[in-house]
């Protein structure tokens, strides 16, 4: 079982308070890879807030052709980061060219685009790199999102931090999503790293996804550009959450009624009953079934947790104002926040979603039983 | 029949039949039981001579030879009156004096049931007892990497959706702007598929709908039960207990009249409405009742004269296209009742049914397709319709799943599958494995015959007379001598026990696979046979 941890702070931090906690965490993965999710960004980045980052692995030729494409585009650079890895090898981590952070500034006319246009096209251009990558080998793209950098590797999540130098200032994020792999598959994709991105919403998920293949036919058979990928039976999590606030207009309390719906007796008492009784109907192919713990992000930085409807697998919430933390072990979150008032931590239940919005100051519990936010 | 006598050419020895009777002179007692309950009087009592010669070989002694005669049981050879297999004469038979076996030879009758020039008619099933069903097995079991789920401790809902089911934003809107939605029925996954009163016996048909009123208002089980095509009891249809029933229409619109003016009465929708198009048993073929069953109460239930047999016609002859016999016929349906209540066509399994298919999915009335299989079972029909017409139910149903699948709509036009679930057995295993495939729920018929009421049928030709109103169990049988055998409280009995052991060998199949709180419709991944073929043709994984 992958190991999770995630951080949001008033306050940007190092990516490597999250390393730490993975590092803590070890005897809960095998070092088979590590994915990282930075957005909310402090040091340079914070300056460009609105300028799409684009995060990836790239060969040397790969990264001739990205240059060539974008500016056909358009696309100019306006800030970057390059990952160069030091010379000498690291057992366990494989051997890249660079690992790219760039900011760009949008091609002439983007400007005018409204968010949602904006949106799609962004999602365009990262869904062609991907294609252009995956004919020849030679990119690996993981997000192109305005404030959001991703990074996704091979190898023991200390070790790789170290050898890629993580700690370096402008890496300093208020929301931080890490995940530590347990590898169930021989041949590793990095494609099918956790957290997953979409549009500004992102997850990660402990546990398999046992109802996988229906909600894959479900999701892809939608036609909404970016439905796409699913190496990992952990990315519809991402999907659905994106599907359900983005395309169904739910708040985040609604998540929770997609994918683990209320059985008969209990829908029946909810206050919104009618309303959860079609919801659960028509995205009854949605319907998670596996022991699943999901950690998400939302566009405005909101964090949550979730769990199965049986609460099969482990999750903890607990900080401090100004400083949450999300982690699939208390030590996790020991080692990392250990001045908090622990009696205050939360262990969400099955009913249970867990939200620290931006603001960071306290923990929400919203539970399923409990009256929605609704969009009607 | 004397050596020296001409032969015709349809004179059967013993071992010509299928079926031929075991007798025990020993054993017997003469009483009589076996003649009378067999259905076919395929056993008669029969005096027979014996000689007794007595020879000595002192000198003087006396040589006699005398001729005895004695009593038993003979089995007629006439085509007529040749034995069913049913072993109704075993089942009376104090003594355990007589039994029929299952000729191992060549059924050579077959040739010879046509007398008259009427090819033979049978009720029943198409007597072959292989099924890929039976063949697939549930590979994808959690292990480690995932806890499965514990059948008997765990919360499960194992229940679908019977229905048209608008994609979720289109729902919302429609909820919103107080639009028309499509009935949608929560229900259980395994229906009881339609056999209609005619067909049944008065008993088996009381026993059924009593056991599925236990299971809804005792049990908390949404079982529902189709009437088949034969109307529907007018007491039943002003009775509250209509919610849990599934009226059938289909091409005779037998009992319909009585249906439509019962509406206005009603103080209850029905389920559903199923428009019966085919029939996996004999597609292409309408549905028949002989005249022999046509008593009294069926004719007033049908709404026609006594004794005359009913061929329903192959198809609805009013109507000429596939607009005309589904789109039309699918509006005036549901608006009989004021669109409150989900309509339906059920088809037999067919190389067409993915035009069918493609067909429902741009029609918003339509609320499913049921798919029947060539293994249904059938009260009358001709023989080489059972034998030799239809298609097999997993790869109809699979192609359909996909098909809807490939077009964004695989929950919104729920599959019924049915025809050969459980036919050797394997209720819960068969039922799983098809909505794996993609099926929304599984119509069985036969095995409920079987199980909840003892029909002796097998797949190996075994009595096969549900058309003839002679059925030795009174399950299909309106002669009311026949049918007090069957006592309807006993068959609601075994229809509970079925539904609640069905449900926990459900639940055996899918807590390993790790689902416990959505019916896994489609969940292929988890299924693998030990055929390459049939995986690559079922798009499951082959293993061996």
């Amino acid at each position: 079982m992958c190991r999770l941890f995630a951080i949001t702070s008033k306050d940007p931090q190092s990516p490597m308070l999250a390393i730490k906690a993975l590092d803590v965490m070890k005897e809960g993965h095998d070092g088979s890879g590590v994915g990282l999710l930075l957005q909310d960004l402090g040091g340079t980045f914070e300056e460009m807030k609105d300028a799409p980052i684009l995060s990836g692995i790239f060969t040397e030729e790969g990264i001739c052709r990205l240059d060539l494409f974008m500016m056909k585009l358009g696309f100019m650079t306006k800030h970057k980061i390059s990952l160069k890895p030091p010379k000498t090898r690291v057992e366990g981590i494989p051997r890249r060219h660079i690992y790219l952070i760039r900011a760009y500034e949008l091609p002439e006319g983007w400007d005018a685009l409204t968010q949602e246009e904006l949106a799609v096209k962004l999602l365009e251009v990262r869904l062609k790199i991907r294609e252009m990558g995956e004919e020849k080998n030679d990119m690996i793209v993981f997000s192109f999102w305005p404030d959001t950098i991703m990074l996704k590797e091979i190898g023991d999540p200390m070790k790789l931090a170290e050898y890629l130098g993580l700690d370096r200032k402008e890496l300093e994020a208020r929301v931080i999503m890490a995940q530590g792999r347990q590898n169930t598959n021989y041949a590793i994709s990095l494609y099918a790293c956790h957290p997953f991105f979409i549009k500004g919403y992102c997850t990660m998920t402990n546990g398999e996804n046992t109802a996988f293949i229906p909600i894959k036919d479900f999701l892809s058979s939608r036609n909404i550009p970016g439905y796409t990928g699913y190496q990992s039976d952990s990315e519809v999590f991402a999907h659905i959450l994106h599907f359900s606030m983005e395309e169904l207009g739910l708040g985040i309390d609604g998540y929770k009624h997609v994918i683990t719906p209320l059985q008969r007796d209990d829908l029946a008492k909810h206050p919104n009953f009618e309303f959860l009784d079609h919801l659960k109907k028509t995205c009854r192919p949605l319907i998670i079934d596996g022991p699943n713990m999901v950690i998400g992000t939302l566009p405005d930085h909101s964090m949550f947790m979730v769990q199965d409807r049986k609460k099969l697998r482990p999750g903890v919430v607990g900080g401090k104002p100004g400083m949450f933390a999300f982690s699939s072990e208390i030590c996790g979150l020991d080692a990392v926040i250990p001045d908090r008032d622990k009696t205050m931590d939360i262990q969400p239940m099955h009913l249970d979603t867990a939200i620290v919005s931006p603001e960071r100051q306290e923990v929400n519990i919203c539970r399923q039983t409990e009256a929605l936010n609704l969009p009607l | 029949m004397s050596s020296n006598r001409s032969l015709e050419p349809s004179s059967l020895s013993l071992n010509d039949l299928p079926w031929q009777i075991e007798y025990n002179n020993d054993r017997c007692t003469l009483c009589g039981q076996c003649t009378a309950v067999c259905p076919v009087k395929a056993i008669a009592l029969h005096p027979f001579q014996k000689r007794i010669v007595k020879t000595s070989v002192g000198k003087n002694a006396e040589h006699s030879n005398a001729y005895d005669t004695f009593y038993g049981i003979r089995q007629d050879t006439r085509v007529e009156n040749a034995c069913i297999g049913c072993a109704m004469c075993t089942l009376v038979c104090p003594n355990d004096a007589i039994r029929p076996k299952r000729n191992p030879g060549l059924d050579r009758m077959k040739f010879h049931i046509n007398q008259h020039g009427i090819p033979r008619r049978r009720g029943g099933r198409r007597n072959d007892s292989g099924s890929v069903l039976d063949r697939i097995k549930f590979t994808r079991i959690s292990m480690l990497t995932d806890p499965a789920l514990d059948a008997g401790r765990h919360e499960f809902e194992m229940s679908t959706l019977l229905g048209r089911v608008l994609p979720p934003r289109e729902n919302m809107k429609c909820l919103r702007e107080k639009g028309w939605i499509p009935p949608v029925r929560e229900i259980y996954p395994l229906i009881i598929g339609g056999m209609s009163f005619g067909a049944l016996s008065p008993t088996m048909w009381e026993g059924l709908q009593m056991g599925v009123a236990y299971l809804n208002e005792e049990m908390g089980m949404p079982v529902r039960i189709c009437t088949g095509e034969g109307g529907c009891p007018p007491r039943l249809l002003r009775s509250r207990f209509l919610k849990y029933v599934i009226l059938q229409i289909a091409s005779g619109y037998f009992g319909w009249d009585e249906i439509i003016h019962a509406i206005p009465h009603m103080k209850e929708d029905p389920c559903a409405i199923e428009i019966k198009y085919g029939q996996g048993a004999k597609p292409g073929d309408g549905g028949l009742l002989m005249w022999h069953k046509v008593n009294k109460l069926i004719a007033a239930i049908r709404g026609v004269p006594q004794g005359v047999s009913l061929p329903s016609p192959p198809t609805h002859q009013t109507q000429y296209s596939i607009e005309e016999s589904v789109a039309k016929m699918i509006l005036s349906m549901s608006m009989a009742w004021g669109f409150r209540v989900p309509v339906y066509p059920k088809i037999s399994a067919s190389s067409t049914s993915l035009a069918v298919m493609n067909n429902l999915t741009r029609n918003e009335y339509a609320a499913g397709l049921a798919i029947d299989g060539e293994d249904g079972g059938t009260g009358a029909a001709y023989a080489v319709s059972m034998d030799h017409m239809g298609h097999p139910i997993a790869s109809c149903v699979r192609d359909n799943y996909l098909n809807l699948t490939s077009l964004g709509k695989q929950n919104e036009v729920p599959i019924f599958a049915g025809g050969g679930v459980g036919k050797n057995g394997n209720i819960a295993a068969n039922a799983a494995a098809l909505i794996m495939l993609g099926a929304s729920g599984v119509q069985v018929g036969k095995y409920l015959m079987q199980a909840a009421a003892g029909c002796v049928g097998t797949e190996e030709d075994r009595c096969n007379v549900c058309n003839l109103g002679i059925c030795p169990k009174g399950i299909t049988s309106q002669d009311p001598r026949l049918y007090r055998r069957l006592n309807p409280e006993d068959v609601a009995q075994r229809l509970v026990d079925i539904f609640v052991s069905f449900d926990t060998q459900l639940k055996k199949i899918v807590a390993p696979l790790g689902r416990s709180t959505s019916l896994p419709i489609g969940m292929s991944d988890a299924l693998g046979i030990d055929d390459k073929n049939i995986a690559d043709r079922l798009s499951i994984k082959y293993v061996v």
